[in-house]
Order: structure tokens, then sequence, then C-alpha cells
């Protein structure tokens, strides 16, 4: 097996962060935004999955799992508040949250 | 095998910015998902076999199903479009992109900076996994499964479409 | 019975704490039991004690009585404990028993009056205070009971509080003898740095091996006490608050603002002799202080109308008299006219009192007259009171203590020609207005009906204290009557005698007659005018330069309206400046600068949740450059 060097999988996981943080700064659309997230999640999971294999231990897949399972829940409780915020605002433009400012 | 991983990782890479960059959200859903299923062969590529599984299974399996359920409820693939045609217009993401590459730099600089370090040829298996996760991480098992027990509870109370029966102090304004 | 010494302070303190918690139970009769009872077992514990002590004279002539060591801060220990030399024994005896007949006289003055317990519970303060300040060994406990005096002073000047001026009064008399006050602690401040210790007679035995005369240390410290003494004795420059005090009730102005406390600065300087012989300036600034003090306070006693107001500033210059005494070394001189001056000058004050009792609180001289017949015994005593005060000679003890002092004014080795004329002028002075206030009161036509008749518990401390201002100068007499030593001789172990420079029997006996007979010229030009003549007065008055003499004497020599100027109206002025409070701004700034910090970080607090994502990106960008590149 051709081994695969470990800075390229790890810019590859830096991308995929930088490009889901575009996505969390420049869109309004909220269920855009969440997608963004779960990019980034899944980046950060994706560079301690290379660095367990890089030494050969498990506690990176053990970590990309907890990850998961924080996604799951995140998600869940986050498109549900979308539904919420949908119901209350009748959109789900970013900009019909801010209420709270005076 | 370092063909599939580059290849892998200019799919992962291209999609995601589809993903991100369609102001369509069914659209950005579907390139989402093609996202999530590039990462799994990367990870099928670095010998993480389980997880690979688990990216397909929970990722572009479960996660993206609850996504598009909630676009279908909502309905608002058409409606969206209108508040997002805008941010093509480079003065909304000129600022985040620039803020990105800034942060890109930095992580390469961390990756590139010090000495160029071969893979390891060695595979984690499941089993070493699984052991290791039931055993040193009990605990944080435990905290993950009532995680995600408050995550269904929450998600199931926020959901609820109540009568209209505001705060007793905000009623006043309807 | 020595051994009990430590009662005679405790007494006065017992009677007011029970006058204090059970003044509103008890009836006026035990209240007059308790409050002139506490002081009467004083005086004659006292009386006993001084016989033991004049019979068998301790070991070196003083008694020590240690109670209880009062704290212990810093190395230095002051104790509660009382000496008793032939110095305090003079001043506790004058206390307690002056002190007892004016409580007498009280008990019927104040009868009437609805705080009658409150004005004996303190008295009684004032009492058992005032003999904590003498007999105390250090000056620690000097000077709490210094305060503890002081304290009682203002409470009893502003006795009628619901009066204004007299509250206005307590204040001033307050806050003016603060300003010595403040002196004298620096005073003690500067001793405990040179010596490590308040004792006095610790201070008195090791100060002249450590120090010359003139060290500057010393000429520090003994005007810095001189500060303190000036302030409570009403001396220049700060008499000011004495004649004030007068809005007191009349036992209060005996006892106190006559008699005992102003005289605590004479104590003070006469107990720390030794250190005020170290310094000679400081010396010279008590005699010259005495001597300007009792010129200028004479004259204005001239001109005041107010009786109690006469004897306010002839109590302001008699006390002069005492400090030109203790300036010029003549410290039993200076004593022996602080006794005779108790004893007669708490008459004057208590016969001043019962005029003003029968007459109903009138207290203008001029709208009084012919009293003679109608207040026989108040008349008698009265005028024996101001024979001593005008030091008519041979039958008034006035005479001899006086006399006394004039004659080391000239003689002593730091007396000289100029402070002797000063207090010979002011002799004459003092007997002008003395009999002034006299003819004015008890001689012409009644112009007030007497109200009341009084009874024995008003006369007979007035008799006692006529027959001791007559008869109490016959322990002390100069060389040419009779050459008696008793009083001096007695303080001798205590206080050194004076050094005399020139003298001579004939020179003395010279001074004594000029002084008797400008004595008689003032009796005389004060019957002529204002019993003969008060035409010549009174036309002398319509003059500008009667007018403005009068204005200026009536004011006290206008040293209320110098102050006034120079301190009190800057420092208000001062105070309106700073009305918003200087040091506040500073805070309000800090309010202000919070706010418009505050102001700055609410525009981030936009509810824009990309805003809010793009500062926490904004973060982790910020942080890493930290980690990775500085």
């Amino acid at each position: 097996m051709n081994t695969i060097p470990v800075e390229h999988s790890l810019l590859l996981a830096a991308m995929l962060f930088v490009i889901g943080l575009i996505g969390v700064l420049s869109r309004r659309n909220v269920i855009l935004m969440l997608m963004s997230v779960e990019i980034m999640l899944n980046a950060a999971g994706m560079a301690f999955v290379v660095a367990g294999s890089r030494w050969v231990q498990p506690d990176g897949q053990v970590m990309f799992i907890f990850i998961l399972s924080m996604a799951a829940a995140e998600v869940s409780v986050g498109l549900a508040l979308i539904l919420q915020m949908f119901h209350i605002n009748k959109s789900i433009d970013t900009k019909s949250l801010g209420k709270l400012h005076d | 095998m370092l063909i599939v991983f580059y290849l892998a990782a200019i799919v992962a890479i291209i999609s995601t910015i589809l993903a991100v960059t369609r102001s369509n959200a069914v659209h950005s859903l579907l390139y989402l998902i093609v996202s999530f299923l590039a990462s799994a062969v990367v990870f099928f590529v670095l010998g993480a076999h389980f997880i690979a599984a688990l990216e397909v299974i929970v990722y572009a399996g479960a996660i993206m199903v609850l996504f598009v359920f909630v676009i279908m409820m909502l309905n608002v693939g058409s409606e969206t479009e209108r508040p997002d045609k805008k941010w093509l217009s480079p003065k909304t993401w000129v600022g985040p992109a620039i803020l990105a590459l800034v942060l890109f730099c930095e992580l390469a600089y961390v990756v590139l900076s010090k000495e160029s370090i071969p893979g390891s040829e060695a595979i984690v298996t499941p089993k070493e996994v699984g052991i290791s996760l039931f055993t040193q991480y009990l605990l944080g098992i435990e905290i993950a499964a009532v995680m995600l027990m408050s995550g269904i509870i929450g998600a199931y109370h926020l959901a609820q479409i109540k009568k209209k029966s505001k705060h007793r102090f905000l009623g006043g304004e309807e | 019975m020595i051994d009990y010494l430590w009662l005679v302070p405790a007494l006065p303190f017992l009677g007011f704490l029970v006058l204090t918690f059970f003044g509103k139970k008890l009836t006026k009769n035990a209240i007059s039991f308790v409050g002139a009872g506490s002081v009467g077992l004083a005086a004659l514990l006292t009386i006993i004690i001084g016989i033991q002590f004049l019979l068998s004279p301790p070991d070196g002539n003083f008694f020590n009585q240690k109670l209880w060591t009062w704290m212990n801060v810093g190395g230095m220990s002051p104790s509660i404990a009382f000496h008793l030399d032939a110095l305090s024994l003079i001043f506790i005896f004058v206390i307690t028993f002056v002190g007892f007949l004016i409580h007498v006289y009280s008990t019927e003055y104040m009868r009437e009056d609805e705080g009658f317990a409150r004005f004996l519970s303190f008295m009684n303060l004032f009492v058992g205070s005032m003999l904590v300040l003498i007999l105390a060994d250090n000056l620690a406990l000097m000077y709490l009971g210094w305060e503890g005096v002081g304290l009682c002073s203002f409470l009893l000047i502003g006795f009628w509080y619901k009066e204004p001026a007299n509250a206005a009064a307590a204040r001033k008399a307050f806050i003016v003898t603060r300003v010595g006050d403040t002196a004298m602690a620096l005073g003690l401040f500067l001793l405990i740095v040179n010596f490590n210790t308040l004792n006095i007679q610790d201070i008195l035995h090791t100060a002249p091996t450590q120090w010359t005369a003139g060290n500057s240390t010393a000429v520090w410290i003994a005007f810095l006490l001189l500060g303190g003494a000036v302030g409570k004795s009403a001396q220049l420059p700060l008499q000011t608050w004495l004649p004030d005090a007068m809005a007191g009730p009349s036992p209060v102005s005996a006892l106190i603002h006559a008699a005992t406390m102003v005289t605590a600065g004479v104590y003070l300087i006469a107990r720390n002799h030794v250190l005020f012989e170290l310094a000679p300036s400081a010396m010279s600034a008590v005699a010259i202080i005495g001597a300007a003090t009792l010129l200028m306070a004479g004259f204005a006693a001239i001109v005041q109308n107010d009786i109690k107001r006469v004897l306010a500033y002839s109590t302001i210059s008699q006390i002069g008299y005492m400090f030109l005494a203790l300036g010029v070394g003549a410290w039993s001189a200076g004593i022996f006219h602080f006794m005779i001056h108790a004893f007669f000058k708490a008459l004057l004050f208590l016969g001043a009192g019962a005029v003003i009792h029968a007459l109903h609180h009138e207290q203008n001289m001029f709208k009084m007259g012919g009293l003679r017949k109608e207040l026989p015994i108040v008349f008698w005593t009265f005028l024996a009171g101001s024979a001593a005060l005008a030091a008519l000679p041979l039958i008034s003890a006035g005479f001899y203590s006086k006399d006394a002092i004039l004659w080391y004014a000239w003689s002593s080795n730091k007396g000289s020609l100029i402070l002797w004329a000063a207090a010979f002028f002011g002799a004459f002075v003092t007997s002008i207005y003395t009999f002034r206030m006299v003819f004015l009161t008890f001689w012409g036509k009644m112009k007030t009906h007497v109200h009341i008749h009084l009874g024995n518990a008003m006369q007979i401390p007035l008799i006692v204290l006529a027959v001791l201002s007559l008869l109490g100068g016959f322990i002390e007499t100069p060389h040419s009557l009779g050459h008696i030593t008793i009083f001096s001789s007695f303080l001798n172990p205590v206080l050194p005698e004076v050094q005399l420079n020139h003298g001579g029997e004939f020179t003395e006996i010279i001074l004594q007659i000029l002084t008797a007979l400008t004595g008689f010229l003032g009796i005389y030009l004060a019957w002529h005018f204002w019993y003969k003549k008060p035409a010549m007065v009174y036309n002398f008055k319509q003059t500008g330069l009667g007018t403005g003499l009068y204005k200026l004497w009536l004011s006290g020599w206008a040293f209320d309206w110098v102050y006034d100027t120079l301190f009190v109206k800057p420092f208000i002025k001062l105070s309106q400046i700073n009305k918003d409070d200087i040091v506040d701004q500073l805070n309000i700034g800090l309010a202000g600068l919070v706010n418009w910090l505050h102001s700055v970080i609410k525009k981030t607090q936009n509810g824009n949740i990309r805003w809010y994502a793009t500062g926490i990106a904004i973060g982790l960008v910020i942080t890493l450059t930290i980690v990775l590149f500085l």
C-alpha cells in the first residue's frame, strides 16, 4: 500500500474546514449555515482520523465517533429550532432573527 | 491507492465548494452528500474502514435525510432563493473569503513547516477501536449517549408547533 | 486614707452613671442628693487625703497609685495611674471643693429646669474628667481627661440647645479649642518620638539630661504644648470662644469657664515646667501672651453690657495674669493666683447667676440697678468677690496673689519693666471694669423687679466663697506684710522657686503702694463715670473715636471678624467651589468612561448571527497568529 503523506490529508481537512467557514460566514439561509457547520465538523473529524492512522492509535477514530454523535444531536436540535423559527417568522433568513438588539 | 486518495480529495473539495455556493437548498444538499461520500473514500484509503462506513451511514444517510425532511416540510426551495441570490455579489463573500484564506494559510503553515512525515502502513482495525471505546472511553460513550438522548427529547420538544400562546408579557402586542 | 485616692475621680463618675441611667426615675431631691453628694464626698475625701499628705508627707513628697495598664502598644504602655503631689493636690482640692459648692448652688438654680438630671450628670462627668486630667501620671491619660472636659464644656454650653445661638456657641468653643488640642497632640507625638514614654515624671527627669536649654526639639515641644494650653485657657489668639461660652447656665460658667477647666492650660504648663525651662523662647512667649491677653481682655471688659460677658473677659484677663506668672518663672505665684481666682471668680459668676435668676433671666447690666437692698447677701458677697478681683489691698485675697505676680514680673530674672507695666496697667483696668459692674448692678435706680427670693442652697455657697475670697490670701504674703510662705513652700518640692534678678524690699513696697493707689483710682473713676455722671460716658460714646473704640472693644478687639474673614469665609468659599467635589469628578469620569466603552461595544451586539460567527473566526485567526508567530 502506497503511503499517503500526512500533510496532504491534513491539508484536505483544512481545505474542507475553510470552505465550511466561508459558508457559515457568507450564507444567510439558516439551513445552509447548518450544513456548512456539518462540513466543518466533518473536516475536524477527518483531521483526527488522519492523526490516528498516522500513529496507529484507535483514539483518532474514537474522537470521530464522538464528533459524529455530537453532530447528530446538534443537527436534530438545530433543525427543530429552524422549524420553530420558520413557524414564528415565516422566514429562514438570519436577518429576521436580529430582534433582540435595541 | 494514492491516485484514489487524490481523486477523492478533489471530488470532495469541488463538491463542497458547490454545496456552499448553490442558492437552491436542495442542490447544495445533494452536493453535500457527494462531498460526504468522497470523504468516506478518503477514510477508507486512510485505513479507517469502520469510520468510512459510519460516514456513509450516519452523515450521508441519517443526517442528510433530516435535512431533506426539513426542507420538504418548510417547502422553501423556491422562496429561499430570493435572499441568497444576492450572495454572489462580492460584497458578501469577499470579507469571509479573505478571512478564510488567512486561516487556511496559517493551517497550511502549521502542516508544512515540519518535515514531511510518511503515513503509516498499519491499519487500526474496528476491533481495536471498539475495545478502546468501551474501556478507555467508556465515560465518554455514556456522556455521548446522554447527549443524544437529550438531543432527541430537545428536538421533539422544540419542534412541537403549539397554539399561538405568547408569553404573557408579550401578549399585548398581537 | 491616701490609698483611696482613686475614689476621688471615681465618685463623680459614679454619680454621672447613676444620673444618666436613672435620672428620669429619681425625684428632684434624689437627683440633687446624688449630684451634689458625689462631688461632696469627693471633696471630703480630698480634704482628708490632703490633711494626711500635709501631716505625714509620703516619700519624695508624692504618691503614685497605679490602677491598671491602659494599653500596651509599640513599646509604650500608658497606665491608668494617679500621681498626687503638692501641685495636683491643690488643683483637686479646688476642683472638688469649689465644684461641690457650685453643685449645691445648682441644685436650687437649675431645679425647675426640665433637664435637671441631665445637667447634674454632665457636671459630675466634668468634675470626674477634670480630676483625671489633674491626677494623670502620664500625658496620654491627661489628654483623655483634657478631651473629656472639652466634651463636657461643649455639652454644657449647649445645654439649652433648643436656642440655635447656644448650639452655635457650643460648636465654636469645641472647634476653637480643637485647634489648640491638635497642637498639643503633635507635642505629645514629639515627646513619644523622643522619650518613648508619656510618663510625666520620667520625661521631667530625663529631659534635662538629654537636652540643653534652647534645644530646638524642646522648643518645638514647649510651643506645641503651649498651643494646647492657649486653646484651653482662652488666651490670645484662641480666646474668642470663651465670651460666647457664657451661653451656658451660670453654674457652668462658674465651674468650667472660670474656676477649673480654663485653668487646665496653666496646669499643663506648670506640670511640664521642666520642658518650658529648657525652652526659654517658649517661656517668653508664655509671658508675652499672658501680658497681651490680660490687657486686651481688660479693655474689652470695660464696654460689655452683659454681666456674664464682663466676667468672661475678666476671666481671660486673670488667666493672662497666671500665664504671665508662669512665663517669668514664678510658678507658685501663678498657681496661687489660680486658686484665689477660682474662689472669687466662681463667687462672682454665682453672684451674677443669682442676680440673673432673681431678675428672671435679665443679663443686661443697664437694665439692673439698685439691687443692694433687695439682695443683700448677694450684694455683700459680690462685693467681696469684686474686691478680690480688683485686688483691694490688705483685705482681699486677690491682692496678695496679684501683687506677687506683679512683683515677680518686675523682679524675676525673666521679668522686665514692660511686663510689669502691662500687668500694672491691667490691674488698673481691672478695677475700673469690676466696679463699673458693681455700680451698675447694685447702685442707682431699680429698673427691673426682683421676682424670686433665694434659698439657702444658693446663698451658703456664696458666703463660703466670699470668706475664702477675703481670707484665702493670708497663706502667702509678701515680704512687707509678714512674709508668710505656707503656699510656696508647700509647692516647693514640685515647682522650683523663682529666680530673682533685682529686688529689694524698698522697691517692693513702692510698687505695692503704686498698685494699691491705682486700684483705688480705678474705683473712683468707675464711680465717677457710671454712677455720678453717666452722661460723660454717654457723650464720649457719641464721638467718632468713642464709637469706634466702643465697637472694637465690644466685639473683643474684632477677633471674631478677623477669623471670620481669614478662615471661615475662605473656607466657605472653597467649599462652594468644591461643591461638586473634585474627587467625585474622578469617579463620575470613570463611570462616564465605562459608559462610553459600553456604547462602543454595544454596537457589536447587533443581533446578526453572521456577525457573531465572524467574530469567532477573527478570534480564531488572531489566536492562531499569536500562537504561531509570536
